[in-house]
């Protein structure tokens, strides 16, 4: 390769030479092939875990088997994936400080619209987060819902004014793990192990994890989109 | 070739191709994408064979697992990126450095 081409290459076209690529795409495919075979040689008939799922559905304070599964059978994943994404957060933070640069003023047509829709789409989230007990939605989705909104407010030149960013800011990241840890110590108290919910409370304590949860992964998706700590912050 | 299968081959090739996309390319923002799209082959996979079930429901716990993975995919590329900016602003590159002085 010469030095004139060589000066001439940006990152973006950093790659392996043709014959290597060639190489590549062919083990690439000998891998394709052999998942495809994994995939076929699968019974074409499974329950899978269908009928352990409906017959403690009734014990779990929820109507809908996926947030059953999320929330009370399998709650100690759903705890952890919190925290992974509080740990996220303060990986990201620790990293970088969130750019203090604003974009560019929201036209009046676009600030328009964001006034009308972030308050629908906090509607949505609640409803979202209700209809998870018994119909596909949940705590993850209407969180998802809620960052949408924040980002939204974000790229239409909002930000957190500094007295919100402190101490307020960290309670509401931390606040779903904390009360799940709460809830899965606190039933300890009555006899029961881990995560396991007397079962006449389990619906109330799902709706109660659920909607911590919901504001806490909101404001932490949010938080994770401007790329760093907030400046105000101590 | 039911339904759940066709999901589950083309989770599959959205693997591959984001495995060769990660091996090929050295731009790190391009091996972000590419992991994401390898991810999103995998969830299709789940997703996809949980609905083998007779009855028509699909298995919930496949779906859950699929929930926790896109939370956790997101994270981590949020993380990922932030990296990269860093690498970025180290070394004024947007590759690793790959251990010839290059």
């Amino acid at each position: 390769m010469s030095n004139k081409t060589a000066k001439l290459k940006t990152d973006e076209d950093e790659r392996f030479a043709p014959f290597l690529r060639l190489l590549t795409a062919l083990l690439v495919s000998g891998v394709a092939a052999g998942l495809a075979y994994a995939v076929l040689s699968l019974p074409h008939v499974a329950t899978g875990l269908n009928d352990a799922v409906g017959d403690r559905l009734a014990l779990s304070g929820v109507d809908h088997p996926v947030t059953a599964v999320l929330l009370n059978f399998r709650g100690y994943d759903t705890l952890l994936e919190m925290v992974v994404l509080l740990l996220v957060l303060v990986g990201v933070w620790s990293l970088s400080v969130a750019p203090s640069e604003h974009e560019a003023e929201a036209g009046a047509v676009l600030d328009y619209l964001v006034r009308f829709l972030v308050p629908l789409m906090i509607l949505i989230a609640a409803y979202l987060l209700w209809v998870g007990a018994h119909a596909p939605g949940g705590a993850f989705q209407a969180g998802a819902v809620m960052s949408a909104a924040g980002v939204l407010l974000v790229l239409s030149g909002r930000r957190l004014p500094g007295s919100l960013a402190g101490w307020p800011l960290r309670l509401t990241l931390v606040a779903g793990v904390a009360v799940f840890t709460a809830v899965a110590a606190g039933v300890m108290s009555t006899g029961a192990s881990l995560l396991e919910y007397p079962s006449q409370w389990a619906g109330v304590l799902i709706l109660l994890i659920e909607a911590t949860a919901t504001l806490s992964i909101g404001a932490t998706l949010a938080a994770l989109f401007l790329g760093g700590r907030p400046e105000d912050g101590p | 070739m039911t339904p759940a299968f066709l999901y589950a081959l083309i989770g599959s090739a959205l693997f591959a191709l984001g495995l060769y996309g990660l091996i090929v390319h050295a731009h790190l923002l391009r091996k972000i994408l590419a992991l994401n799209v390898m991810g999103s082959g995998v969830f299709l996979v789940l997703g996809g064979l949980a609905g083998r079930t007779p009855q028509g429901a699909p298995d919930p716990v496949p779906h859950a697992m699929v929930i926790t993975g896109i939370v956790v995919a997101v994270a981590a590329t949020a993380l990922a990126l932030v990296l990269m900016l860093r690498v970025r602003a180290t070394t004024g590159r947007t590759v690793l450095p790959d251990g010839r002085g290059n």
